[in-house]
């Protein structure tokens, strides 16, 4: 019952949320709880698989390989935290203001279905079941992005839309044609009985189309374009919550279905995205050098940046696995503060254009500083949690003597510091534009806003302080993840493996 | 017949992926649908199709010689959420026709790049 919990605790908050009175101050209330009820059971399922590992649910008890089950290993309990975590900071910076327009089309119910749809894609242990839950966190998603009514949010959700929607139907196909072989959607069962019915070119075009889908929804070269065209637009809160959850879910997709069903690591799809990997970060920081606004900048960095997640898979090692584990929840920390951070920018100036920015360094000297933890952190300055992260991915490609991939990895990080340097001198160390400083009351952060920026800036703090702690907790996930066996057994039961042969 | 279910689902896909790579909003629509009922013909030929075998078990009928459900209510989920995506882009392409007039994409974007820096964006 408790695995769960945080599908349930949205869905149940997004219904009431539709039932009670409209009246905002309820509403970011009812919201705010409701993140925060995730918080705790994922806390709590993180806990039992910490002490007990897998925590396995079979929904309406139906035995495993005929109905939908809900598996947690430590990966999955990770994420779910991670997502509890970002879903607090968004719905906790709604208090700050929303759009009141915004507000009554539905905002607070559509922030929780994402949340749903996320933590139910991280849960699952059906892949068809996988399918569905990106389905509900991409309607909530198009919604989100399509609450306004300026051409531009309309375009970029066309944008957003279409690729999406064509990565859905790759999904599908790939699921159809792996039914068609295995005869099973569970997880558990494709990984026991699909390695001896699978052939060479099957096997192939399979992981090719699932390489096509999930590389769509992380944001992979050549598949990202949907990315930096559409995340600029939308609310800061909505920025935040998109770039720090579903391209990471489209990178969870990718480890856990080729960890599970294609388990030879000298198969030619890994040597593929071992390619798309190093080109997704140069050509992702280098875009990233060309823009001249503060979330586009972020845009490219997140492209850039899935690079750095997904290499690990392609190595194939426990520890560069670990790494691309440490380095997703790094990831996933900073990016949304930094889109919060935007939010500030929007506030106050209206606009997120680095040329009309500038001048808070003397203003708020306080709130420069706090944008620099989340900023130097992305940039993996030591010794915040973006060096550590980048050390963990980074080390183990020595290790496996891809020492032109290592230095690829390294010039890409010197790109992201030079980026973040110029999107902090940029955004506060210079002094206000002419224009802006001339026109009326700017008004100053408040409380609101910054609580929930602050909240995340310490938790990332806290994975830098805490950096022994977290990497047991991603090595020993990343040996679960090349564990197989000890999935089957899990989900199936002990006798499952002999059983099979 | 699971050849011919093979070949509408190649030319689904085809004309479908071929209608997304046009500049027009409604092809693009018509396009995702077509490719959608590509994959669920795709799902139903792949899982191997049984002719007047309903699965539905009654005394003296072994199951291996029924059909298989489980592909049928794959398409069915599938078809499901396909309809609703459908009709939620049909709501978004009529919204940007509305404000932009226009049904090109390549020129909504473009006007979009204008409108953003003229335009600040609300919280």
């Amino acid at each position: 019952m408790l695995l769960a919990l945080p599908i349930l605790v949205p869905l149940l908050t997004a219904i009431l949320l539709h039932l009670l009175p409209q009246r905002s101050r309820l509403l970011r209330v009812v919201a705010f709880s409701g993140s925060l009820g995730v918080l705790i059971a994922a806390v709590w399922i993180f806990v039992l698989v910490q002490r007990d590992g897998f925590q396995v649910l079979q929904v309406a008890s139906w035995p495993a390989p005929f109905g939908i089950t809900l598996v947690a290993d430590l990966f999955s309990a990770v994420m779910v935290v991670m997502v509890s975590i970002i879903g607090v900071a968004v719905t906790g910076s709604s208090f700050a203001g929303v759009d009141p327009r915004r507000e009554a089309l539905g905002f607070h119910p559509l922030i929780q279905v994402v949340l749903m749809g996320v933590a139910g894609a991280f849960l699952t242990g059906d892949i068809f079941n996988l399918y569905v839950w990106f389905e509900v966190m991409l309607i909530g998603s198009f919604v989100l992005m399509s609450l306004h009514r300026t051409r531009a949010q309309l375009h970029a959700a066309f944008t957003y839309v279409g690729l999406n929607l064509l990565a859905s139907a790759f999904l599908l196909t790939a699921i159809g044609l792996l039914y068609g072989q295995a005869g099973t959607l569970n997880f558990a069962d494709l990984a026991r009985a699909w390695p001896e019915r699978r052939t060479a070119g099957l096997d192939a075009a399979l992981s090719m189309l699932f390489l096509t889908a999930f590389g769509i929804k992380a944001g992979l070269f050549p598949l990202f374009f949907w990315l930096p065209a559409s995340y600029h637009t939308p609310p800061a809160a909505v920025g935040a919550l998109l770039a720090g959850l579903l391209t990471k879910v489209g990178v969870y997709a990718m480890i856990r279905v080729f960890t599970l069903l294609f388990p030879d690591p000298k198969a030619g799809v890994y040597s593929v995205l071992l390619v798309l990997s190093a080109v997704t970060m140069v050509v992702g920081l280098i875009g990233a050098l060309a823009q001249r606004d503060f979330r586009r900048v972020l845009s490219f960095n997140l492209v850039g940046h899935i690079g750095f997640t997904t290499v690990g898979l392609a190595l194939w090692t426990p520890a560069a696995l670990a790494g691309s584990i440490l380095y997703v929840l790094h990831h996933m920390l900073v990016i949304s503060t930094l889109f919060l951070v935007s939010g500030l920018f929007l506030r106050q100036r209206r606009t997120t254009d680095l040329a009309a920015l500038g001048g808070l360094y003397r203003s708020q000297p306080g709130v420069a500083c706090l944008a620099l933890v989340p900023l130097f952190s992305l940039a993996g300055i030591p010794p915040l949690s973006g060096f550590i992260a980048k050390l963990a991915v980074v080390a183990p490609m020595v290790g496996a003597r891809q020492y032109l991939l290592a230095a690829v990895a390294l010039s890409v990080s010197l790109l992201t510091v030079l980026s973040m340097a110029r999107l902090w001198e940029e955004s506060f160390w210079k002094p206000a534009a002419a224009s802006t400083s001339s026109s009326v009351a700017q008004p100053r952060l408040g409380v609101a806003i910054l609580t929930p920026i602050a909240f995340l800036v310490s938790l990332t703090i806290g994975l830098t302080v805490l950096a022994g702690p977290v990497s047991t907790v991603t090595a020993r996930a990343a040996e679960q993840l090349l564990d197989r066996n000890a999935y089957v057994r899990a989900v199936l039961g002990q006798g499952a493996l002999r059983a099979g042969r | 017949m699971e050849l011919l279910l093979a070949i509408v689902a190649g030319v689904l896909y085809a004309s479908g992926l071929y209608l997304m790579l046009r500049r027009r909003l409604a092809q693009l629509i018509i396009g995702l649908g077509l490719l959608s009922n590509g994959s669920n013909i795709l799902i139903l030929s792949a899982a191997g199709v049984t002719r007047a075998r309903p699965p539905l078990m009654t005394p003296g009928v072994s199951g291996d010689q029924l059909a298989d459900p489980v592909p049928q209510s794959l398409i069915l989920t599938a078809i499901v959420i396909g309809f609703g995506v459908l009709a939620f882009s049909l709501v978004l392409a009529h919204r940007v026709h509305q404000s932009t007039a226009s049904d090109d994409i390549d020129a909504i974007g473009s006007d979009a790049a204008r409108a953003l820096s003229d335009k600040p964006d609300p919280l």
